[in-house]
């Protein structure tokens, strides 16, 4: 009996130790996810006017529409730190449906930045119409798919949490998935500001 | 019907060249005999379950082996290609085209795919051996990486003989790589083919980060690990900042041939330039990340094999990481001569030169561990004596080419090309055989012949000499790199017909030298000598403390360290007399083997393959599958076990049972 | 006894080496080496430096290699060796700021070479003579060249006047190339969309090699060019006798000329006025205009404005 408790504790030690080296892997990801972003930036920034005589950032952009995203996504980061709080109190229900009104506001975030997109298309300005397009639909693009990989991971952890509840796995998964939740958010207070604001400005 | 079923295997499949068809010829015979030797010695299971699914970092380091040194004669036969094209004037060996398929295969195999994944060998078999830890800190990952390295290097492997190579020089400047002037598939293939091994380079990176900064045994202090694992904590750091750079630029290059995004092209606003920038910030840092593994392999070889401890420890960790900071500051000196200001080109020349300084203070400190030593000269000492004549002639250069307005005439030249091969071959292959060398008993359990070994070492390194100080020569005789012929005039006139001749030899002395090493291995698995104590070489660090090959849980009992060469101590005490305190086994904590890498990576090699072609009927399912793969680890909780104690104690006892 | 061949050897290959570098380059003809027998100003700065920081790179490699092989055969592990053995020296601090120390005065040193020559080569060379301008553009595989002044173009081959100072303005409709001319001078790249200045000179008559030296596709190895310098006069002449005897460029020829193909020399008496602005807007140019403004007030060998 005593050797099999032992045996237990010992067992919960390494597990515990094991799922914060996730975390800590998990923050280096981030960093590069940042590098990756930060490159998409760069390029932004020296392509933003090579638009080959057509309209820029100024005739093309509508800002209701961004400021409505922004806070639709800012909304979405406050409610998935009230995840991580109701985690932290142990409540389940809880957790679950604040990861499912942020996993609404993200697809309507989502949904509405679509609508721009094939809007713009329609309009008849491509990526491939000039390099400022090019770069344009890149940069936010991207941020927009990694919003949708994130809807699709949180669907999938709020299929998990209903089965197991919050254990050492599970909480590890919620830290990390609102990890990186707010960072999209900070990622695109960057793009909010780069791409529209000082575009239209 | 079957007009169009020739129509499509005739652009499918690369045509109308001898070599490419003996290629396919040997290819196809080569996968035959191998599912014919498993299905005969039915060993398929015995691959599924103990090769293709391992997470056991040993067995990843040893696909990575293998795989590397498949590439580095893939890329070796790429060189001799060349140099025989370029032996005399006028020759009608290689045509155009092919020639200038076969040197971008070349750099981009020997840099990407031979170079990286022989480190990631010497990462996988030593840092956690060497660190007393019991696997990586994220085996699964692990595995997936291997994975996904070998199916992009399998992706990019299949231009050669469907649809075409890439052919617009191993980094794929652009325009030259864009749809406009490369319209084949074969830049394509470059694209997924780096890119998805660059997914797997990029998760090595994070994997060993983490690794070495927690996964140290107790009382590994940072400043007591040994310095190979130094070299891979600064690579890792390196890997970390500079491979997303790359995953964008192609990703870039990918849109522009792709949806006809104008990222770098010539028209609508693209900007070339840009790319040639973009690359380069991942280019420069690649050439440190496969070095700096190498001066810590110098570093422990050099130790062992002087029966001193290294000299200026403190000194090679800061210049180790100063190396990997500074890196980021150089790229722009590969292209000095792209109309830069006087400013930004004065500083880019010193940020180069003073990346001379840390490595300049390592040759010194690696000859003062030499310095009133015991020098044994076994197989890894004479590739490391090999290395610093060669590093420092190399380096010299190097720092010959930064000075930016003698660049100018440097720029592009022979004399570019003899430098980059002296500290890369010089550099970086002695340095990765040096460490095979060395580690390969504590990997296979057995010594690698001498014989054979010492004539694969002097042919390598005449040959590399005969091979390219006549290429600096040519350098100052304005011959350009990456032509694929010169005419009887340059030939003569020029002169530069006779020192391409005498490179040539030594292309093909190096070359033989490979052969030999290849003997070398054959002959050694029957017959060489067998090390049963586990520490052949009178090894300094943990690695050499348990048996060789290292059961699966590599540390039957956690190491405690209490100084820097903790293996060295330990011996000492024993020679004092000092009884090492009991051992008392507990379960050992193990991740469970996982078919998700493989299934994963083969899903990423089917999109891959689609993106190329163009066929989104093969692309999204390939996605799709990738997408299934990651929920399917992620549902899946059943992912570690527990090695029960009465299982070590009949491991250890049968292992170290033979070493009484 | 193994240990001290090993060294030896090693010192013997990298002497021998040279040694037959050297053989065989007394053999070919010094004057091979064009890099190191400049013909211009430019090109004589930077042989200059080439020698200098060889030099003093050889001052410190040459010591290293022979202190290897010394400390590799003094310190073998034989039995009769009688060489002090002291297995835990690892730290002297006094040594290792010698190791520091010197790399980084030599750094310093190039470093204040490196700067010196590459303000210096930003002017264009001094003479009385007036610079003429050539506007070299780099086609799919052949070089096309303006003289704005003289109002002709030539294909594969230049010829200046002796003496004289040129400003090449480099550009190009194809992927990007470098323009080489080893004895007059460093390479330039010449990029789409972009115009960029390489100043060069040649001081006596003679006759050039010139080549492309970056890879851009199938031909490149064919991008050879030959650079003729001659006394003003000469060169005056041979203008009046390109402009009498040669066909025109048109538009049309033009397009048919950056084609994809491999080109022998070409003459042409005159060329649509507008076409190199033409060539440089297209590819990007209408967006560079900023960045070169800046780019020609200081970049090196190029730029600074007539």
């Amino acid at each position: 009996m005593a050797h099999a408790t032992a045996e237990h504790s010992h067992a919960h030690e390494a597990h515990e130790s094991h799922e914060s080296l996730k975390v800590l892997g998990f923050w280096i990801f981030i960093v590069t996810d940042i590098l990756i972003f930060g490159t998409l930036f760069a390029c932004y920034a020296v392509l933003h006017t090579h638009t080959n005589g057509g309209p820029g950032a100024k005739e093309l952009f509508e800002m209701p529409g961004v400021i409505a995203e922004t806070f639709i996504l800012l909304t979405s980061s406050f409610t998935s730190g009230l995840a991580v709080l109701a985690m932290h109190k142990g409540k389940v229900k809880q957790l679950i449906a604040w990861l499912a009104v942020t996993a609404v506001l993200g697809a309507a975030f989502i949904g509405m930045e679509l609508t721009e997109f094939v809007k713009l298309v329609e309009e008849g300005h491509k990526i491939s119409s000039n390099a400022f397009l090019s770069a344009f639909y890149t940069l936010v693009g991207t941020h927009g798919l990694h919003v949708s990989i994130g809807l699709v991971w949180m669907i999938g952890l709020m299929i998990q949490l209903s089965r197991r509840g919050v254990t050492e796995v599970t909480t590890r998964k919620v830290t990390n998935l609102s990890l990186y939740w707010h960072f999209l958010d900070v990622i695109w207070i960057f793009v909010f500001t780069v791409v529209y604001l000082m575009g239209v400005m | 019907m079957w007009e169009n079923i020739k129509d499509f295997a005739s652009t499918f499949f690369v045509t109308g060249d001898p070599l490419i068809y003996g290629a396919d010829v040997s290819i196809a015979l080569t996968s035959i005999a191998i599912v014919f030797v498993l299905t005969y010695f039915k060993k398929w299971t015995w691959l599924w379950r103990e090769w293709i699914t391992t997470v056991d970092h040993k067995r990843i380091g040893i696909m990575y082996l293998i795989a590397s040194l498949l590439m580095l004669f893939r890329g070796g036969v790429d060189a001799l290609l060349m140099r025989t094209q370029l032996a005399l004037p006028n020759m009608k060996f290689l045509q155009a085209d092919h020639y200038n398929a076969v040197f971008t295969t070349h750099g981009t195999i020997m840099i990407l795919f031979m170079a990286m994944p022989m480190m990631f060998a010497l990462f996988n078999l030593v840092v956690p051996l060497q660190l007393g830890a019991r696997d990586v800190a994220y085996p699964f990952l692990n595995s997936l990486s291997f994975w996904l390295f070998l199916m992009g290097a399998m992706l990019f492997n299949l231009s050669f003989v469907i649809g075409g190579s890439p052919d617009a020089g191993w980094l794929s400047y652009p325009p030259l790589s864009e749809l406009s002037h490369s319209p084949g598939v074969g830049e394509n293939f470059y694209i997924w083919g780096i890119q998805i091994s660059g997914i797997g380079s990029l998760a090595t990176g994070i994997n060993f980060l983490v690794t070495i900064l927690k996964m140290r045994a107790p009382g590994m202090k940072m400043m007591k690990m040994p310095l190979f694992s130094w070299s891979v904590l600064s690579s890792s750091i390196i890997i970390i900042f500079a491979f997303p750079i790359l995953t964008v630029t192609l990703a870039l290059l990918f849109l522009d041939r792709f949806l006809g995004a104008h990222f770098f092209t010539m028209d609508l606003g693209g900007n070339p330039m840009m790319y040639v920038n973009l690359i380069w910030m991942w280019g420069h840092p690649e050439v440190y990340i496969v070095v700096l593994p190498a001066f810590g392999i110098f570093s422990e070889v050099v130790a062992t094999f002087s029966k001193k401890k290294i000299f200026g420890y403190n000194s090679m960790v800061f210049s180790m990481m100063l190396i990997s900071i500074v890196s980021f500051f150089t790229w722009a000196h590969h292209f000095f001569t792209m109309g830069a200001s006087a400013n930004v080109n004065v500083f880019f020349a010193i940020s180069t030169m003073v990346i001379g300084i840390p490595t300049g203070v390592k040759i010194f400190n690696w000859l003062f561990t030499m310095f009133r030593g015991r020098i044994t000269i076994t197989q890894p000492m004479l590739w490391t004596l090999g290395f610093i004549p060669c590093f420092a002639v190399g380096g010299a250069t190097g720092v010959m080419l930064a000075v930016a307005p003698a660049d100018y005439q440097y720029h592009n030249s022979y004399f570019l090309i003899a430098h980059f091969h002296q500290v890369l071959i010089g550099g970086v292959v002695f340095g990765y055989l040096a460490g095979i060398y060395y580690w390969w008993p504590k990997v296979f359990g057995f010594k690698l012949n001498d014989r054979l070994g010492k004539w694969a070492f002097w042919l390598w390194n005449i040959g590399f000499y005969v091979c390219f100080m006549p290429q600096y020569a040519l350098g100052f005789m304005g011959m350009t790199r990456r032509l694929y012929t010169y005419g009887s005039d340059t030939g003569w006139d020029l002169g530069w017909a006779p020192l391409n001749l005498i490179s040539t030899v030594g292309a093909f002395l190096m070359g033989l030298g490979f052969i030999f090493q290849v003997w070398q291995i054959s002959y050694s698995i029957r017959k060489g000598e067998r090390d049963l104590t586990g520490d052949p070489w009178g090894g300094r660090t943990l690695e050499w403390s348990i048996p060789s090959p290292a059961p699966m849980y590599n540390f039957a009992v956690e190491p405690q360290v209490t100084t820097d060469d903790a293996w060295w101590k330990v011996k000492e005490d024993r020679a004092k007399g000092i009884k090492p305190a009991p051992v008392k086994y507990e379960p050992i904590h193990m991740p469970k083997n996982s078919a998700i890498p493989f299934v994963m990576s083969v899903c990423w090699f089917i999109a891959g393959f689609g993106f190329v072609f163009d066929w989104m009927w093969m692309a999204i399912p390939g996605l799709i599958g990738v997408a299934i793969c990651l929920l399917a680890r992620s549902f899946s909780y059943d992912t570690d076990y527990y090695i029960p104690v009465d299982e070590i104690e009949r491991t250890e006892a049968a292992l170290r049972g033979r070493t009484v | 006894m193994k240990s001290k061949r090993s060294g030896w050897k090693l010192l013997t290959i990298l002497v021998l080496s040279y040694a037959v570098i050297i053989a065989v380059s007394v053999a070919l003809g010094w004057d091979k080496f064009i890099v190191l027998d400049p013909k211009g100003p430019v090109a004589e700065v930077q042989q200059k430096l080439i020698i200098l920081t060889g030099l003093i790179c050889m001052a410190v490699v040459i010591p290293v290699i022979v202190l290897m092989v010394y400390i590799v055969w003094r310190y073998r592990d034989t039995p009769d060796n009688d060489a002090p053995y002291q297995p835990n020296w690892h730290d002297s601090k006094l040594l290792e700021t010698i190791w520091w120390g010197i790399p980084i005065v030599i750094i310093i040193v190039l470093g204040i070479f490196t700067a010196r020559d590459t303000y210096k080569l930003a002017k264009p060379p001094v003479t009385d003579a007036n610079p003429i301008t050539i506007q070299v553009t780099s086609l799919d595989w052949k070089w096309l060249f303006q003289y704005p002044g003289q109002k002709i173009a030539t294909v594969n081959y230049v010829q200046i006047p002796a003496g004289v100072p040129i400003r090449f303005q480099l550009t190009s409709d194809a992927p990007m190339n470098s323009f080489w001319i080893p004895q007059l001078g460093g390479q330039e790249y010449s990029m789409p969309g972009m115009a960029m200045q390489l100043w060069l000179q040649a001081d006596k008559p003679g006759k050039y090699f010139g080549s492309g030296a970056n890879f851009s596709g199938r031909d490149f190895a064919h991008m050879q060019f030959v650079v003729e310098s001659k006394p003003q006069a000469e060169f005056n002449e041979w203008v009046k006798q390109v402009k009498a005897s040669s066909p025109e460029l048109t538009k049309e020829g033009y397009t048919q000329l950056a084609k994809p193909s491999t080109a022998k020399q070409e003459f042409f008496s005159s060329y649509p006025d507008d076409l190199y602005t033409e060539i440089v807007d297209k590819n990007g140019g209408i967006y560079m205009k900023h960045e070169m403004d800046s780019m020609n007030s200081g970049s090196y060998n190029g730029s600074t404005k007539p």
